[in-house]
């Protein structure tokens, strides 16, 4: 079910903008409705939609017009055309008593500035939701003390804002949009302020609560980084337009147009997965006088059906099978005449999206090899579980 | 430069003889009227409740909102002003502060509050401020004495023109200054306007309405001196009686009256700010 769908949602700041809009849907540009009227199209025909528990990023540069997109969406900015449906109901349309009562209970929103209230409490200020909706004190301090806990604030009801860091702000802004159990969580930057290591703990947090929660959330963010760890989807934005819709991997590895290929480009190569990352140590037989016999029982003991062959210094041979070591056994023969030599070799620093397709297409694990050594293998099932897992889970195994 | 005549003058008196005075005098009668009782009133008030518990209830405020420091200066100048026997103008004084401060205020904050929230009503309140701030005091003097005739009534007008600029100015002042995503935030959770003003800008925007408050006051003190001249009772027409009959002696007297009263208003409300 589609929770927001944004169809063709424009927002065109200045003096005269049902004239800037002709223009727009005219096909003139955005630079060129600047320069000649002075007005500038912060969003541009934007439409996408976002799915019930669905976790959709909205990722561009400062300037490209996303955090006035977000704002449309709760109708902050009012729209120069297009429509938002949120459950299937235009906000756009809505009259301001509708336009309130969905903004409460539907739509929670979460500031890059936190945007705390100063003179209210922690509780006070989880709790604000719940009052403006005339929530009896009690009730509304329990909710408030339920959604504090679960951001993990609790024992700080009673403290002030400026008495919190910055991580801990942010907390108290994620309980406030919690605490009126809204089914959308609006998400304008919210982690760009906190430094580095407190946003890596709040993006796995916040991934652990749409967990628990399932809510559906619109997050903002400038930085790819995020937007590829938090995303189910992601899009891309530019110059107030949409560039690309898709799931992280799509992004990666089909950019839509150059911009979105520069953006790509710059994801940071330490952290994108490599063989060497997932690679295991194989058992391996050594070729030296032991005959097919020795291999047999190696594979027996290792429960494989096939096993790596190497010579004394580790150079790489090949792959034996155990149908072949048999027959080699059988037939007397050395087992150099039975080994699979066309097996894929992969270099260590190869990434784990290239070995994808040389994964599924291989009958053999693959091996890894460095000026000939084998350093290790690669299954099916290293690959799976190093991109699910991570770089650091799979490092530290 | 004349190159034609504007006859303001005329036409200023014309118009007030004509039309303002024959037809509105009526309306104007009974503001003055009700604001007569009012100013009276507070003075009265001030007058009956002897002067001892007055002084033990001012002394306690000051010692709650701003410290020994000032319970003990209350003290003191209450002391200084019943042994020079200006405590009496000193009340009346004092009671043209406060009705004059309270109108400041109720029609100020409102009108400070509208203009931060609404553009045109921004556009129309600034210029008229401007005028009531730099228009010399003594200007509307005159047309306060024909509409509401000679004592404490004109006074309060005056002087309500006088100081009502502050309060409307630091208002609105206050309210813009509560940053912008704080405001967001209570519109995105579904405050309505009514709730965001008093849930958040005005909270916010206290420290700067105090101050406002605080101005508004030390304004409404120098213009209530200046409004002896046009018969106002007080610590100002004891100042005027000095001038006139060049008695250095008794304008010092009133003087000093005029600055412990200053000192005393502007330190308490000042401590009220701070204690918020």
């Amino acid at each position: 079910m589609k929770k927001i769908e944004v169809n063709n949602l424009t927002k065109i700041f200045g003096s005269n903008p049902q004239q800037g809009l002709k223009r727009l849907l005219n096909g003139d540009q955005k630079e060129d409705i600047l320069a000649e009227t002075g007005m500038t199209v912060g969003v541009n025909q934007a439409s996408f939609s976002v799915e019930a528990g669905e976790f959709f990023v909205i990722m561009g540069l400062s300037g490209s017009g996303k955090s006035t997109l977000i704002r449309l969406v709760n109708r902050l900015i009012e729209p120069t055309s297009g429509e938002v449906l949120i459950d299937g109901q235009n906000i756009v349309e809505m009259g301001k008593n509708d336009l309130i009562e969905t903004r409460r209970k539907k739509l929670g929103m979460v500031f890059q500035q936190f945007g705390l209230f100063p003179h209210r409490t922690v509780l006070q200020n989880v709790a604000y939701g719940l009052e403006i909706q005339g929530v009896k004190k009690e009730e509304r301090n329990k909710r408030a003390q339920k959604s504090i806990e679960d951001v993990g604030l609790q024992g700080y009801e009673q403290s002030y804002p400026k008495e919190l860091s910055g991580g801990m702000q942010q907390r108290v802004g994620l309980a406030r949009a919690l605490a009126n159990d809204s089914d959308i969580l609006l998400m304008d930057e919210a982690f760009s302020a906190l430094d580095p290591l407190i946003r890596k703990e709040m993006q796995d947090e916040l991934l652990n609560l749409q967990n628990k929660l399932g809510k559906t959330i619109l997050f903002i963010t400038h930085d790819l980084d995020e937007a590829l760890k938090l995303g189910d989807r992601i899009a891309i934005m530019k110059n107030g337009e949409i560039v690309q819709v898709g799931t992280a991997d799509e992004i990666l590895e089909n950019p839509a147009n150059e911009y979105v290929s520069n953006f790509v480009k710059d994801v940071d190569r330490s952290k994108v997965l490599m063989a060497s990352h997932v690679m295991k140590k194989p058992a391996v037989h050594m070729m030296d006088k032991s005959g097919a016999l020795a291999a047999v029982r190696k594979m027996e003991d290792a429960g494989a059906s096939s096993i790596f062959v190497v010579d004394k210094e580790n150079n790489f041979k090949g792959l034996l099978t155990i149908d072949n070591a048999i027959d080699a056994y059988k037939k007397d023969m050395a087992i150099e005449t039975v080994l699979i030599e066309d097996i894929h070799e992969i270099s260590p620093d190869t990434p784990l999206n290239d070995l994808f397709g040389v994964a599924v297409e291989a009958k053999y694990p693959l091996a890894v090899v460095e000026n000939g050594k084998l350093l290790g293998i690669v299954s099916r099932v290293s690959i799976l579980s190093g991109l699910v897992l991570g770089k650091e889970e799979v490092t530290t195994l | 430069m004349n190159y034609f005549t504007l006859p303001i003058e005329e036409w200023t008196n014309r118009f007030v003889d004509d039309w303002l005075l024959p037809v509105t005098g009526d309306f104007f009668d009974s503001i003055s009227d009700s604001l007569r009782t009012f100013v009276d009133g507070v003075t009265n008030l001030l007058l009956i409740t002897p002067p001892e518990v007055l002084v033990l209830i001012l002394v306690l405020i000051a010692w709650k909102f701003s410290g020994k420091g000032l319970a003990l200066f209350v003290l003191l100048g209450s002391l200084y002003l019943g042994s020079v026997e200006l405590w009496e103008a000193a009340m009346q004084t004092v009671a043209i502060v406060i009705v004059s401060t309270l109108i400041s205020v109720i029609i100020g904050i409102p009108v400070g509050i509208l203009a931060a929230t609404n553009k045109t009503m921004a556009n129309i309140v600034r210029p008229i401020l401007d005028f009531m701030q730099t228009l010399p005091s003594f200007v509307y003097l005159i047309p306060a004495i024909l509409l509401f005739g000679l004592g404490n009534v004109p006074a309060v007008i005056a002087t309500f023109v006088f100081a009502t600029p502050p309060a409307v100015r630091m208002t609105t002042l206050g309210i813009l200054q509560v940053p912008a995503d704080v405001v967001e935030a209570s519109k995105a959770f579904g405050s309505t306007k009514w709730q965001l003003l008093y849930k958040v800008q005005l909270p916010l925007a206290m420290p700067s309405i105090m101050a406002g408050i605080n101005q508004t006051m030390m304004l409404a003190l120098s213009m209530a001196v200046i409004a002896s001249m046009i018969g106002a009772p007080g610590l100002g027409s004891v100042v005027l009686e000095g001038i006139s009959t060049v008695n250095v002696g008794l304008g010092l007297t009133g003087g000093l009256g005029i600055v412990v009263l200053a000192i005393v208003m502007d330190r308490i409300t000042q401590g009220l700010v701070r204690k918020k």
